[in-house]
């Protein structure tokens, strides 16, 4: 190996198994076999990480697949140009409730112990019988505004006929304190990312209703975001690190090393040594949903290099920005595709993928809620295989141009929530079946 | 100050895990102008509680989690009066980054006008900073203390092994540093972590 000089990088990262791929890149020397010199920075907030980074103190985060959407857009602060042209992972969410509301929802329904599937439709007629009985509101939190489990918080409740607005409370706590605040019955239920989850219900105060993988099989989860300036600025440090985490990824996704991997995320500078258990659980794809349940296994759990996970699907971050009009996180006006086009850089992607000689993705939306289980991506500098991308609900997003709701903010009951997708013939030479 | 006579105070609520910092910085913006109406550790932070309060600006350290907490409170349909991170109005990099180094951020509720706030950020950048400065000094002294006392048992390891006056130890310890490139400090660490190894055989 040659001896040049290494160059030098700030990356930001909040404590959570899915930064995995960037950790493990700065441990197992990917960033510098590809010459760089990273210095990884725990932070507190998203909102530190998102500042810090607008303002050049970071060069590049781990962040929310919708961070770099709303910042481009201005959302929720100030508004600045940011790109991802890679995806860290695919799922590692869940909805979880306190044990003391999961006691009140299996008293009034014993049949969701055998069929959490209903769980839902339970919280609703829960949420109603409340109301009548004049009892406050249940409060969810999430960790951000505009985060991957706020929208998928909000797209399960509305799918149950809950109203995310009017029915509930939703509030924000950072990830630390979720599991004391579930256990003082400050809130009632969250949805973050792991190891939050598996840590309330190791501990007792809480259970997993439905995961992230559930909501939406295989859905890009975090993302690696930058200024777009600074990328512009540093087009070869910015593919050196693309290359440097597709090698992480990739290394993260061969079984044999996930207990590696668990062992190097409890370190004290990531995690910490006191998650351990639920770390592993997670990254093991092994879920205890309660302490009374044996754990089950979720295989895709989460996805860090197979199914080209690190390709930042234009579909994808269609489906958020739709979202997050639909809840008003986001003007109305927002032309969808265009932001999802030049935020997602699927080109730098594909760049870094063939330097590696990694085959890559030759089109920039796939059809989404169309396979229930493994296929083959045809449409690649060569055969990709797959994984689900099923929605829990049966919506389906085709591969085309997002349409407006008809009613975007009205909470309907499950039947009326299938997305209508206006599916232009051709745009990506895929998504053959018609949303209708 | 002596322009602020007409203009109503604002209020301020701090929000500041270190508790020594809360006391200096309080004290600090405790003045002409603006009041500080409360004073919250992260783990008492919630969108409701600061509801409650209704501050004009609120004046968070960075390091806090709580700032998502905040940050949230101004969801584009919220219908509550909603709090705006100042540095949107201003729009003035360098002293966003002035904040930002000395760790401060400050959220402020939408229609303040930002020239009336600038003072009080300014304030609470340079007690901050004044803080932080006061805090590194402190760990740097701590750090000298112990450094000293580790080169001071490193020479008193080669008097005792090697029967050489002071000054010969410390020569000795110095042409190794030398030899070695490293700090003085580094080498009297090896050579006792080294004298320990060899003891325990």
């Amino acid at each position: 190996m040659q001896t040049t000089t290494l160059t030098a990088m700030r990356i930001g990262f909040i404590a959570l198994t899915d930064c995995a791929p960037l950790i493990v890149a700065k441990e197992k020397g990917f960033f510098e076999r590809h010459g760089l010199d990273v210095t990884l920075q725990r932070e507190p907030s998203w909102a530190n990480l998102r500042d810090k980074v607008a303002l050049g103190a970071l060069d590049a985060a781990h962040m929310l697949a919708p961070m770099p959407l709303a910042a481009t857009l201005g959302a929720g602060g100030w508004k600045q140009q940011q790109i991802t042209s890679f995806a860290l992972n695919l799922n590692g969410n869940a909805v979880t409730i306190s044990t003391r509301l999961w006691n009140r929802l299996a008293d009034a329904e014993p049949a969701l112990v055998q069929d959490r599937h209903e769980a839902g439709n339970a919280l609703r007629r829960l949420i109603a019988a409340d109301r009548k009985a004049g009892r406050p509101q249940l409060t969810f939190a999430t960790v951000f505004n505009y985060s991957s489990h706020q929208i998928q918080l909000r797209y399960w409740l509305a799918s149950a006929g809950i109203d995310p607005d009017r029915d509930v409370q939703l509030v924000i706590v950072p990830p630390p304190q979720m599991t004391d605040r579930l256990a003082l019955g400050e809130i009632d239920g969250f949805c973050v990312g792991d190891p939050w989850n598996s840590l309330a219900v190791l501990r007792g105060v809480g259970r997993i209703l439905i995961t992230g993988y559930e909501i939406w099989n295989n859905r890009i989860e975090k993302v690696i975001g930058t200024n777009r300036d600074w990328v512009e600025r540093n087009p070869l440090t910015h593919k050196q690190m693309l290359m440097a985490l597709l090698e992480a990824a990739a290394w993260l996704d061969r079984p044999e090393n996930r207990l590696e991997g668990v062992e190097i995320m409890a370190k004290p500078d990531y995690i910490g040594p006191e998650a351990v258990e639920a770390i592993r659980l997670g990254m093991l794809g092994m879920l205890r949903y309660g302490l009374d349940v044996s754990p089950e296994q979720i295989p895709d759990f989460f996805v860090f290099g197979r199914y080209s996970a690190n390709f930042p699907w234009r579909s994808q971050a269609d489906w958020y920005l739709t979202e997050m009009r639909r809840w008003k996180l986001i003007d109305p006006a927002t032309d969808i595709a265009a932001v999802a086009d030049c935020v997602y850089r699927t080109d730098l992607y594909r760049e870094a993928a063939a330097a590696l000689g990694k085959p890559f993705p030759l089109i920039d939306r796939k059809p989404e809620g169309l396979h229930a289980g493994p296929w083959t991506l045809a449409q690649a500098s060569a055969p990709i295989p797959m994984g689900a991308d099923l929605f829990f609900d049966g919506s389906y997003v085709s591969s085309a141009r997002p349409v407006a709701h008809a009613d975007v903010s009205t909470a309907a009951a499950p039947t009326d929530r299938t997305i209508a997708w206006e599916d232009v013939a051709g745009r990506d030479a895929v998504g053959s079946k018609s949303s209708g | 100050m002596l322009m602020s006579v007409a203009t109503p105070t604002i209020r301020l609520l701090l929000i500041d895990e270190n508790p020594d910092r809360a006391v200096v910085l309080a004290a600090a913006l405790q003045g002409e102008g603006y009041t500080l109406v409360a004073q919250l550790t992260p783990g008492e932070v919630s969108a409701k509680r600061v509801q409650e309060i209704a501050p004009d600006v609120i004046i968070v350290d960075m390091e806090s989690p709580s700032r998502d907490t905040i940050d949230s409170m101004r969801q584009i349909n919220a219908d509550q009066p909603r709090p705006i991170v100042m540095f949107v109005d201003e729009s003035d990099d360098g002293m966003i980054r002035d904040a930002m180094q000395a760790g401060v951020s400050a959220y402020v509720i939408d229609g303040m006008n930002p020239k009336r706030v600038k003072p009080v950020i300014d304030v609470a950048v340079a007690r901050f900073r004044e803080f932080q400065a006061l805090r590194d000094e402190l760990k740097k002294t701590k750090a000298t203390l112990s450094e000293r006392k580790l080169i001071e048992r490193a020479k008193g390891l080669l008097m005792r092994e090697r029967q050489l006056s002071e000054d010969e130890a410390h020569a000795a310890l110095r042409k190794l540093a030398m030899d070695r490139q490293q700090r003085l400090v580094e080498v009297a660490e090896a050579l006792l972590a080294f004298a320990d190894v060899l003891k325990k055989k």
